[in-house]
């Protein structure tokens, strides 16, 4: 890897993010590097996709829900070209990583609201939540049952009764009660792998670990990208 | 009051037609309660007091006409009262042993009359009259019509004043009625209420009885339903709503075939079952009865005799444990075949029981194993020998009265059964009140249960909101905590403890946290398996994870059962660990959800060893884990929210020796008086009750003075408005001053005056201690003076009437130090101390008497005259000289202390010699205690000195072991008992026994003592010995 427009992308990339040390921005960008695609060669061009990027939320951290994928997708992906750029890429890690509480609130709260007027409306809740009660129940009584959840969970959070979260509702209620950070979904990374994560980047094994994740991440991309595809495949061959 | 008596009343079965109340508590409380009604009658109601019965109330009495006073026409065996009604009658007439009564004044000065025996009284008017009401008032009011009642008394109201009296007392007796029956709901709740069990083994006994002959209770008895549910009900499911158990057709031998009812609420008779469909008529028929013998009993003469007869039989029966239940019903299956050949050996048995009188008390069914047996001589014979063996054990429990026995089976039952459970189980735990499926349900159950529903059926996401809005219930409330119980809410938050999620499991043990303050919740999360699942979280890396396990462990581990489950699933040794990381302080740089201070995971494991420590082995395991360094390093810190826990434990297992010792070497002590200045009052109690625990060890006592302990003690003494805290500093005090140095530092600080001031209104926790304390002080003068100046000496004297045990012990020691001053004794006698003390002898713990006795002898000492102020004390010297019956070492050797000091008195001597003090003493000389033998020998020197006393010792065989004493190593006892020697040698057969024992050899020794009354007493003893024998040669001589 060409030395020098590294070390120019790591100072640049150091001055905007605090929260990680220059050898470790080096060691997150190389990561990207290997996980990324490039389409013109260029450091500073290499981006992830929505697909890939997704890959490695499933298999790094341990995240399940699709709707939930994209929605931190399009959070990384801050200038909105659907791609996440090395500096995307570092941001959202230190929110992940090393993000203080009230940056994950922050985070969160936009992963919740995602697009629109900056409120998470009972809608949204219901999206969010609609997967969130075992599925042996009957159609109407489950979509009742999770009716009943988002007007549960609007009751704690909705501090100001009009019908919807804003930031500060938000804030309140899980400044009040952490479990609530993550209260529509698992977004963040779970706690173990933070703390692994974190331990692999201050050892300095970065490069072998860093080999490790890359193998693990191509293999379990082909693999979830091929699942995906027998699924689809499957599916169409299934009667609607 | 009709309702009360018919139900809940305990009538004899035994008797039929007019039955007797049986005498139970149950009963006694019903009749005084009538009484209280009667006697208050007449003040409340004087108007209706006048009322004439329709019917008198007609009984035997026991009363004398005597009894009655004025008001009264009475002669030699007939009362009349002056009262008459408008034809003549007198209102009370009384030909013994009749009565006959018919105005509530005059029931009620009847009993004013009997005085004693109201309740007799009462018993036997209820007997004789058993249904009053209608005897009062008319039939028109028995209870049996209520309907009809109600209209009638609407037909007639205001028509004229008597239905208007009558209408009143008929609402009275309706509201004693009701006051009876909600007062005897207490006593019927005690009872277990009847379960298909009960019912079970009352109908399998009842069918071992029954069969064909004469002697058998039933011909037979038999389910309406062979199937049997899995509750153990036979009734259809839609009756079993209604409480019923089951149905039984019973035949007895004198009347129909009977189709009873076993229900929950009691026995009774339905409908019948009608022949063509086999249906059961489920109607009510008749009264309810408590159990199926009662009922049958009743409606049975036959049954009841036979019963009677083979009652203790039965009860036996239901009395013993299952296997030896299992075992005979077993063995009655070999036996059915052959009823005819079991109704022979039943009358065996009856003639058997005859025969033997005595013994008829004891289980009789061991004839059965005896089966094989044809000659009936050989049978009784072995039946006995086995009956004397193997039974043994349970006719001991039997045997302890004929009236238990003859209590109702269901009663037996229950009794049993919560005996044996309160065997595994001794804990203060509550019993288990599950809410009424009917009662009035608070809006906060169902939300729970939706809450509920969520956390079983829901992911993670759907759970965590679940968790979090149930926390925004009042969990400290006991409705929501029961409904979290109720609606199986405890077991899905014990099943999240054991998922993966750390999230679910932070908000499970929250809301577990909360609850688990609830007595019953905590017993439920015992029985559900919670507290292994806890003790593993304690191992998880997140702390704060950690620190809620802790905090659930420490209140759920509130009782033994749930400390015993800690420590046996290892808690206690990760507990421990869970302190240590309150050292090595990488405080996380952001606090995150999973993350807290390491001082808060050590204070959470402090907070669950501290409700662990309550159990002695748990203290052991807290010491072999290592905890006590790692208490002591917590003690250095100065967060107080930390300190109170560790000090508690500290606290708590300081009662432990090896804790004590471990304390001392950790140098906790200097911590622990740090903290007494700290500003927390809790903290401050707890140190102050961790150095009384520590302080019975006089090298800590020093400790807790080298380490400026006792000025904030003192200190602490002047604040009173925390009880607890004083109880704990007083007690400090009192274990601190046992030592001089502390006593001296003490004065410096002026706590005694303090101490003297705490004597008055103070709950008996502090009184306990003060006491304890002044009595330490007051060995010295200077301390004694202080007390006497502060006027000490008034309320510890009034002290001495309490009847607190421990509060006894030390005041009379109190007392007894002030009275070793002249000018203090003389305040005491003028209180009347002496006598308050002499009392305390009477005091059925030996301890309280040993104490007494104990302070009696610096009073006998120092009072003037006191020869005639002993004298005073009537019977008082006698009570003395018994106390040398007691077998308690202590008070042995302080009752012979005594009566050294009242021997002074040669009056006194004389009487305790008339008492019989010398073959009492001479029986105790047997004794290894040398505080004993040193006593005893004063007392017997001190009783030498009347009469032939000296000769009475050496016939009683006191002199011999008296020399043994002389092989002790106690200065004391040699002493004392030379002394002793010396005046019996005035004897010559005492100096030829003395001499046979080898005593010459042995004073000879103590010669060369350093003490000179050791010296004088022994050489005088020897010169005594010698004398007799010069004396006995000079007489063969010449």
């Amino acid at each position: 890897m060409e030395q020098r427009p590294l070390k120019k992308l790591v100072e640049s990339i150091s001055k905007t993010v605090k929260s990680f040390k220059k050898s470790e921005i080096e060691c997150l960008i190389r990561l990207f590097c290997s996980l990324a695609e490039r389409p013109s060669g260029k450091l500073a061009n290499a981006r992830l996709d929505c697909s890939t990027f997704r890959g490695i939320l499933h298999n790094i951290f341990g995240m399940t829900d699709d709707t939930l994928m994209n929605r931190v997708f399009s959070v990384f992906d801050k200038d909105g070209d659907n791609y996440i750029n090395t500096q995307e890429w570092v941001k959202g890690l230190s929110v992940f990583l090393r993000g203080t509480f009230e940056e994950k609130m922050k985070f969160c709260f936009e992963v919740y609201y995602l697009t629109g007027d900056g409120y998470i409306s009972r809608e949204k809740i219901f999206d969010m939540l609609k997967n969130s009660l075992s599925q042996q129940s009957p159609e109407e009584e489950n979509e009742e049952g999770i009716r009943e959840l988002v007007e549960i969970s609007l009751k704690k959070m909705d501090h100001d009764n009009d019908g919807k979260i804003s930031f500060a509702d938000f804030e309140k209620a899980v400044k009040k009660d952490r479990l609530l950070l993550e209260a529509f979904g698992p977004c963040l990374p779970d706690a173990k792998v933070v703390t692994n994560t974190i331990l692999k980047v201050d050892e300095r094994k970065i490069s072998l670990t860093l080999y490790n994740v890359c193998v693990c991440v191509c293999v379990c991309v082909c693999v979830c990208v091929c699942v995906r595809y027998a699924c689809h495949v499957l599916a169409s061959f299934m009667p609607t | 009051m009709g309702v009360a008596l018919t139900r809940s009343a305990q009538w004899t079965a035994a008797g039929y037609g007019t039955g007797t109340l049986e005498i139970t508590p149950l009963n006694e409380s019903i009749l005084n309660e009538i009484n209280k009604f009667v006697e208050s009658f007449i003040y409340k109601y004087p108007q209706e007091a006048k009322f004439i019965f329709v019917e008198p109330l007609e009984w035997k009495t026991n009363l004398e006409p005597s009894a009655f006073e004025s008001g009264y026409i009475i002669s030699e065996m007939i009362a009349k009262s002056e009262e008459v009604d408008k034809d003549g009658e007198p209102l009370l007439f009384l030909s013994v042993p009749h009565i006959q009564v018919r105005s509530f004044g005059q029931l009620a000065q009847l009993l004013s009359a009997a005085k004693d025996n109201k309740l007799q009284e009462a018993q036997a008017c209820i007997e004789a009259n058993r249904d009053p009401i209608v005897k009062i008032l008319g039939s028109d009011y028995g209870e049996t019509k209520e309907d009809s009642t109600t209209l009638t008394i609407l037909d007639t109201i205001n028509k004229d004043n008597e239905t208007y009296t009558k209408r009143k007392i008929a609402i009275l007796l309706k509201q004693l009625d009701l006051h009876l029956l909600n007062h005897s709901l207490k006593n019927i709740s005690l009872e277990i209420r009847l379960n298909p069990a009960t019912f079970k083994k009352d109908i399998e006994l009842l069918k071992r009885f029954s069969g064909k002959g004469e002697q058998t209770v039933l011909e037979s008895i038999e389910y309406t339903s062979d199937y049997e549910f899995s509750n153990g009900c036979r009734a259809p499911p839609w009756r079993q709503i209604q409480g019923e158990i089951c149905y039984v057709l019973v035949k007895p031998h004198d009347v129909d075939t009977l189709c009873i009812t076993c229900s929950a609420e009691g026995v009774f008779l339905n409908g019948g079952k009608t022949e063509e469909e086999g249906q059961i008529n489920y109607e009510r028929q008749g009264e309810i009865y408590k159990d199926l013998v009662t009922c049958l009993k009743d409606k049975s003469p036959v049954f009841s005799e036979n019963m009677s007869k083979q009652e203790i039989r039965f009860n036996e029966e239901q009395q013993r444990d299952p296997q030896v239940y299992e075992k005979s019903k077993t063995e009655d299956v070999q036996l059915s075949a052959t009823s005819s050949e079991k109704n022979k050996m039943e009358k065996n048995q009856i003639n058997f029981g005859k025969s033997h009188m005595t013994k008829r008390l004891e289980p009789s069914l061991n004839w059965r194993a005896t089966v094989d047996y044809k000659d009936h001589k050989s049978f009784i014979k072995d039946s006995q020998e086995e009956k004397q063996g193997k039974f043994e054990k349970s006719s001991a429990s039997v045997s302890s009265g004929r009236a238990q026995l003859l209590r109702k089976g269901g009663e037996k039952v229950g009794e049993t059964t919560s005996e044996s459970s309160s065997e595994s189980e001794e804990d203060e735990e509550p019993p288990d009140h599950r809410q009424e499926a009917n009662a009035d349900l608070p809006s906060e159950y169902w939300q729970i249960q939706k809450l509920v529903k969520y956390l079983k059926g829901g992911n993670q996401t759907a759970t965590v909101i679940a968790l979090c809005s149930m926390r925004d219930f009042n969990l400290a409330q006991e409705t929501c905590q029961l409904a979290i119980r109720d609606v199986g809410g405890l077991e899905v938050l014990i099943n999240l403890l054991d998922t993966d999620e750390v999230k679910c499991k932070i908000g499970s043990l929250k809301i577990l946290k909360e609850i688990s303050h609830n007595p019953q919740i905590r017993r439920n999360i015992v029985d559900l398996g919670g507290l292994p699942i806890m003790v593993n979280i304690l191992d998880s890396p997140h702390k704060s994870l950690k620190c809620l396990a802790a905090e659930t462990i420490a209140n759920v581990a509130k009782f033994k059962r749930a400390r015993r489950a800690v420590r046996q699933h290892g808690g206690i040794t990760k507990l421990v660990a869970l302190l240590d990381c309150g050292q090595n302080s990488t405080e996380p740089t952001q606090p995150s959800l999973y993350e807290t201070r390491d001082v808060e995971v050590a204070r959470c494991g402090a907070l669950a060893l501290w409700s662990c420590s309550k159990s002695h082995s748990n203290k052991e395991a807290i010491r072999k884990a290592g905890g006590i360094p790692l208490l002591a390093r917590l003690l250095k810190t100065s967060h107080e929210d930390m300190l109170i826990p560790v000090v508690g434990t500290l606290q708590e297992c300081a009662s432990e020796e090896n804790y004590r010792a471990a304390i001392k070497a950790e140098r906790i002590i200097e911590n622990l008086v740090k903290n007494l200045n700290s500003e927390n009052e809790q903290l401050q109690e707890h140190c102050a009750m961790a150095i009384y625990q520590c302080a019975e060890d006089e090298e800590t006592r020093d400790l807790v003075r080298l380490h400026g302990g006792l000025r904030p003690l003192a200190s602490l003494l002047n604040n009173t408005d925390n009880k607890e805290r004083l109880a704990a500093v007083t007690g400090a005090i009192w274990k601190c001053s046992i030592s001089k140095e502390n006593v001296i530092k003490f004065r410096e600080y002026k706590a005694i005056e303090t101490l003297v001031g705490l004597l008055t209104d103070q709950p008996e926790e502090v009184l306990v201690n003060v006491v304890g304390a002044l009595g330490e002080c007051c060995q010295e003068y200077e301390n004694r003076v202080i007390v006497r100046r502060c006027g000490g000496i008034q309320p510890l004297v009034n002290l001495l009437v309490g009847i607190n045990q421990a509060l006894l012990v030390n005041v009379t020691k109190a007392v007894g130090a002030c009275a070793a001053e002249p000018e203090s004794m003389v305040i005491i006698d003028r209180l009347d101390g002496v006598r308050l003390l002499w009392s305390l002898l009477k005091n059925p713990h030996p301890d309280v008497k040993a104490s007494a006795a104990w302070a009696l002898c610096p009073c006998i000492e120092n009072a003037k005259d006191a020869g005639e102020m002993v004298r005073s004390f009537v019977g008082g010297l006698e009570l003395v000289v018994n106390l040398l019956k007691s077998d308690n070492k202590e008070v042995l050797a302080s009752v012979c202390a005594a009566i050294t000091n009242i021997a002074k008195d040669q009056e006194n001597l004389a009487v305790i010699t008339d008492h019989g003090v010398v073959p009492l003493l001479s029986k105790l000389a047997n004794t290894n205690n040398d505080k004993l033998r040193r006593h005893l020998a004063e007392a017997i020197s001190r009783c030498c000195m009347w009469g032939r006393n000296r000769v009475a010792f050496g016939e009683h065989k006191a002199v011999a072991p008296l020399v043994r004493y002389l092989k002790s190593n106690d200065t004391n006892v040699h002493r004392a008992t030379a002394q002793a020697l010396y005046q019996l040698s005035e004897d010559a057969d005492n100096c030829i026994t003395m001499h046979e024992n080898g005593a010459v050899k042995l004073l000879l020794d103590m010669v060369g003592s350093p003490d000179q009354d050791l010296q004088e007493a022994a050489a005088g003893c020897i010169s005594n010995i010698r004398r007799l024998a010069l004396a006995t040669e000079k007489a063969r001589y010449t």
